[in-house]
C-alpha cells in the first residue's frame, strides 16, 4: 500500500475556471492509494511547494501527484520540491490539467470528467515509480578536435586559452583547411593567408594544444566525458624531431606529380610539404608515388637530407587516448562539376571552379599569382563567372544554397578587374547577400567594377576558336544570350567530406541527406549533436562562410569549456534497464540503439542440478543510453525496459484512462 | 489482394463482419474515448502548444507521455482497445527530426504493421491513427483530435476486442 498525496493547483482562474476543482479532489480522494488530498491557488509558488514538504513530513507521504500545468514547464521545479522534504525526485508524477484539459476544453463539465481521468493516470502510474538515483561520472579534461580548417584550429585556440588541454587530427600533412587555398576573403579582401597562417602558428605554438597531422580517427567509444578514441597516425616516413624543414628533400626528388593543395594546377614531389606555410612545415612521402617505394630505388631524399631524418621503414602507429569532449570540424569539399556535361568541365582547360581560380589568383600558387588561363598561358579580357552550379540543383542531388558562392563570385569579378582588368560576365539564379557589409562588396562589384551581372542559366559552352562561347537566356530581358569568353569559372557547390558518414557512424552522431552533420536542435541547440558531449564547428555541419565559421567554433568550444570545467557530471537515471533473468540474449535490441549503448555481455548462472552455465544476455551503458525505449519494443521477452517509462507503467496509465 | 488482407478478409468471414459494431446503436450519451501515444519531444509539445495557444478541440483524447514514438509498443494499443478504448491515437516526431534520430522511423514501420494488425483481429483499421505532429504544430495536433473524434463518433463504440468484466 502506497501513500500518495495529490496536490491539485488552481493556477488562479486558468484552472479553477474551467475545472471544477472539488469534484476533482472528491474523485481523486477515492482513487487507491490515496490517503491526502489539497488544493493550492498556485502550487508552483513558494507557499504551494512549502505545502507538499509540509503534507509530506505529516501525513508521511510516499509518493506525489500534482496536478497542475505541462511536466515540460514544472516536472523540475516539483522534483526538486520532493526531494527537498526528503522523498526522492523520482517519486513524482504531473498531471497536466492546464495545457491538456482547461485551456483547450470550454465545457467545464467535460473537462472536469477529463482532469479527473487525468489525476487518475498520474496516480496509478506514480504507484509504479520507484527511487532512482543520479549517477555522476568522471571527466576527462582534455579536448579532442577533428580536423584542422579554420573551424578546428579556432576551436583548439579557444579551449587552449581556456587552460585545458587540446589534439588537433587532421588527415592531410599540415593544418589550414579550404581557407589556406583562398586568395582574399570578402567582404573586406583581406588575404586569406595573412589571416589564418598567425592562427596556424599559434596553435602550433601553444602549450595546451597538440598537433596530429597526417592522422585520422578509426574508432571512438564511451561516452561523454569519457571518450576513449584510436587515432591512426599515418607513416610519414619522416622523423620529425630530426627534420628541420630546411627543404632539401623535395628539391632533390625526381618524382613530379600534380599537387592536391592546387587542385591539379601545379605540381609537387613525392616527398612534399602541401604549401610553403604548412604547419607543421615537415614533410611526408607519399608511398605510392615514391620511387623508392614503387622499385626499391632512389633514396635520393636520404641521401641528401643533411639532418638525417629520411625513415623509409616508419610504419603507421595507433594511439589510444581518452578525451572528455569532441568538437567535429571536418569541414566541406567542392563539388566536382563534371556532371554538367554542357559546361564542358574537364573537357575545356579553360572552364574552371572558384577553388581553381583562387589558387591561379593567389600569390603562392601555380601561376604565382598572375591570372592566365591555364589552356595557353593568356590572359583572359572576358571571364564569365557561372552561378549556383550544382546548388539549387534537385536534378544534381543538391537541393540547397551553398551560400558562399554569391559572395565569392562577386569577389572573383573584383580581382579579375583590379587585378587584370578582365570584364566579369555573371550569371545567376538570385543574388543573395545576407551577412554584415555583403551587399555593400556585391554593390562594389556591379558598380565601381562593372560587372556585367545576367539573371539567367547558361544552356551551353562550346570552343570557337580561342574562345568559350556561354550561350544562356537573360530571363529580365526575356533574351537569348552569348557572351564570347576567354575564360569560364563555375562556382561549385559546397559539399559534404566524401568520408563524412563513415565518421559519423564512428562517432554515433546523425546526418542528414545531404551528409551534413545534424544539430541537437536547428534553432536553440546549432553546436551540439544528439550525443551528449560530441559538438559540431564549421561546414561539417552545412555550408558556411569564414566569419560564420569562427562564430560556431567558438560556440562549440565555450560548449566544450562548459563540460571540461565540470568536476563530475550527473546522469538522469530514465535510462533503458534489462531484466537479466529473462533476457534471452537475442540482442536486437543492440541494432535498433542509435547510441550504440546496448552491448552483449556473458553472466555464470546456476541451473537446476547445481551445475554453473554461461549465458550472453544484453547489457546496456546508462551514461550512453539517453532513455529513448526503441529497445524496449524490439524486446521480444519483455526483458528491456526503461527506467519511468517501463512497459508496466504505460500499462496502468492505459488502465486508469480507460476505467 | 494482399496476403494480409486475404487474412483479414478470411478472419473477417469467420466472425462476421468488423463493422458489426457501427450497426449496433450507440448507447444514449455515449461520448468516443480516445487514447494518445504522445513523444514527449514533439507531439506532447504540440498538444502544449495548442493550450498556450487556447485552440480548443474535442475532450474525447487523454494522452500519455512516452520519451519517443520508438517507445509505444504495439502492445499498448491492443490494451487500450481491450480496456475499452474507441480510438487511438500514436504521434511523434516528424521523420528525420526524431530527438533520438531514428525512433519514428522505427515507429512508422511499427504502425504499418500494427494497422493491419488490429485489423485482422477484426478492429476497423481507422480506429488507429498514427501522426506526426511538431513542437511548433499546435494547430495540427487540435485538428487531428478534431477529425479523430469526428471519425470514431462515426464509427460508433470499439466493442470487438472490449473485454466484457
Amino acid at each position: 500500500m502506497r501513500r500518495v498525496g495529490v496536490f491539485v493547483c488552481w493556477c488562479g482562474s486558468n484552472i479553477a475556471g474551467m475545472v471544477d476543482i472539488e469534484q476533482v479532489k472528491a474523485a481523486a480522494a477515492k482513487m487507491p492509494n490515496v490517503v491526502y488530498v489539497e488544493d493550492n491557488k498556485y502550487t508552483c509558488s513558494e507557499p504551494g511547494q512549502a505545502a507538499i514538504q509540509k503534507a509530506i513530513k505529516e501525513q508521511n507521504l510516499d509518493r506525489v501527484v500534482v496536478a497542475a500545468c505541462s511536466p515540460r514547464m514544472h516536472e523540475n521545479t516539483f522534483r526538486r520540491t520532493v526531494s527537498g522534504a526528503g522523498l526522492n525526485a523520482y517519486l513524482l508524477e504531473i498531471a497536466n490539467i492546464r495545457e491538456h484539459c482547461s485551456w483547450v476544453h470550454p465545457d467545464k463539465a467535460a473537462g472536469t470528467k477529463k482532469a479527473v481521468d487525468l489525476v487518475r493516470r498520474a496516480v496509478y502510474k506514480v504507484a509504479k515509480n520507484v527511487p532512482l538515483q543520479r549517477a555522476s561520472i568522471d571527466v576527462t579534461k582534455k579536448a579532442l578536435v577533428i580536423g584542422g580548417g579554420i573551424a578546428g584550429i579556432q576551436a583548439a585556440l579557444d579551449i587552449a586559452d581556456a587552460g585545458q588541454p587540446v589534439v588537433i587530427v587532421e588527415k592531410t600533412p599540415s593544418i589550414g583547411g579550404h581557407m589556406a587555398q583562398l586568395d582574399k576573403t570578402f567582404p573586406t579582401l583581406d588575404c586569406s593567408a595573412c589571416i589564418l597562417t598567425p592562427k596556424m602558428v599559434d596553435a602550433a605554438q601553444n602549450q595546451n594544444i597538440t598537433l596530429m597531422t597526417w592522422s585520422e580517427v578509426e574508432k571512438v567509444e564511451g561516452y561523454i566525458g569519457n571518450f576513449t578514441v584510436t587515432i591512426r597516425k599515418k607513416a610519414r616516413h619522416i622523423d620529425t624531431t630530426k627534420c628541420t624543414g630546411c627543404g632539401i628533400c623535395w628539391s632533390k626528388c625526381p618524382a613530379k606529380l600534380p599537387s592536391e593543395f592546387d587542385l591539379g594546377l601545379g605540381q609537387r614531389k613525392a616527398i612534399y610539404v602541401p604549401f610553403p606555410q604548412a604547419i607543421p612545415n615537415k614533410p611526408v612521402i607519399d608511398e605510392k608515388n615514391c620511387i623508392y617505394f614503387k622499385t626499391g630505388k632512389c633514396k635520393a631524399c636520404q641521401i641528401f637530407c643533411p639532418a638525417g631524418a629520411i625513415a623509409f621503414d616508419q610504419k603507421d602507429e595507433l594511439i589510444e587516448e581518452k578525451f572528455g569532449a569532441i568538437i567535429v570540424a571536418t569541414g566541406y569539399e567542392q563539388w566536382d562539376p563534371s556532371p554538367y556535361g554542357e559546361y564542358g568541365y574537364g573537357r575545356y582547360k579553360d572552364v574552371i571552379t572558384g577553388l581553381e581560380f583562387e589558387r591561379l589568383v593567389n600569390a603562392s600558387g601555380p601561376t604565382e599569382g598572375k591570372i592566365k588561363r591555364p589552356s595557353d598561358g593568356k590572359i583572359p579580357k572576358d571571364v564569365v563567372i557561372i552561378q549556383c552550379v550544382g546548388s539549387r540543383d534537385e536534378a544534381k542531388g543538391i537541393p540547397y544554397c551553398s551560400k558562399t558562392c554569391c559572395m565569392y563570385s562577386a569577389k572573383h569579378a573584383i580581382l579579375l578587374d583590379e587585378k587584370i582588368h578582365a570584364h566579369p560576365y555573371v550569371f545567376y539564379m538570385d543574388v543573395r547577400t545576407p551577412g554584415k557589409g555583403y551587399e555593400e562588396f556585391y554593390k562594389r562589384a556591379t558598380e565601381e567594377h562593372h560587372a556585367t551581372y545576367i539573371r539567367g542559366r547558361v544552356s551551353k559552352v562550346y570552343q570557337k576558336g580561342d574562345k568559350l562561347v556561354c550561350l544562356g537566356e537573360d530571363t529580365l530581358l526575356g533574351k537569348k544570350v552569348a557572351v564570347e569568353a576567354d575564360m569560364v569559372i563555375l562556382a561549385s557547390a559546397m559539399v559534404h567530406q566524401p568520408a563524412a558518414s563513415k565518421l559519423a557512424q564512428t562517432l554515433g552522431i546523425s546526418y542528414d541527406q545531404n551528409h551534413f552533420y545534424t544539430e541537437a536542435h536547428a534553432k536553440l541547440r546549432p553546436v551540439e549533436t544528439n550525443t551528449a558531449g560530441i559538438f559540431l564547428a564549421g561546414a561539417c555541419q552545412g555550408p558556411k562562410d569564414i566569419p560564420e565559421t569562427v562564430a560556431q567554433a567558438s560556440a562549440a568550444a565555450s560548449k566544450a569549456i562548459g563540460l571540461l570545467s565540470k568536476a563530475k557530471l550527473e546522469t538522469e537515471p530514465l535510462v533503458a534497464q534489462v531484466n537479466e533473468g529473462i533476457c534471452s540474449g537475442c540482442l536486437w535490441c543492440k541494432p535498433i540503439c542509435p547510441y550504440k549503448a546496448i552491448d552483449g555481455k556473458v553472466i555464470k548462472e546456476r541451473i537446476a542440478g547445481g551445475k554453473t552455465i554461461e549465458r550472453t544476455v544484453a547489457s546496456v551503458n546508462a551514461s550512453l543510453c539517453q532513455g529513448c525505449g526503441a529497445c524496449t519494443v524490439a524486446c521480444r521477452t519483455g526483458a528491456m525496459n526503461v527506467l519511468g517509462f517501463t512497459n508496466e507503467h504505460i500499462l496502468a496509465e492505459v488502465d486508469a484512462l480507460c476505467l | 489482394m494482399s496476403v494480409n488482407e486475404k487474412a483479414a478478409q478470411a478472419a473477417g468471414a469467420a466472425t462476421g463482419p468488423s463493422t458489426v459494431a457501427a450497426a449496433t446503436p450507440a448507447p444514449e450519451g455515449w461520448e468516443p474515448k480516445i487514447i494518445g501515444f504522445a513523444c514527449n519531444w514533439c507531439t506532447y509539445a504540440g498538444a502544449d502548444l495548442a493550450g498556450t495557444s487556447r485552440i480548443q478541440y474535442p475532450p474525447n483524447i487523454r494522452v500519455i507521455r512516452v520519451p519517443c514514438s520508438g517507445r509505444i509498443n504495439p502492445q499498448f494499443v491492443v490494451r487500450a482497445f481491450q480496456r475499452g478504448a474507441d480510438g487511438v491515437l500514436v504521434a511523434g516526431c516528424h521523420p528525420g527530426d526524431c530527438h533520438y534520430s531514428t525512433g519514428n522511423y522505427f515507429a512508422r514501420r511499427r504502425y504499418l504493421l500494427a494497422t493491419r494488425f488490429i485489423e485482422y483481429l477484426g478492429v476497423e483499421p481507422e480506429r488507429l491513427e498514427v501522426r506526426w505532429i511538431s513542437g511548433s504544430e499546435g494547430q495540427k495536433f487540435a485538428d487531428t483530435v478534431r477529425e479523430l473524434t469526428e471519425k470514431i463518433r462515426a464509427l460508433g463504440p470499439q466493442r470487438r476486442l472490449r473485454e466484457t468484466l
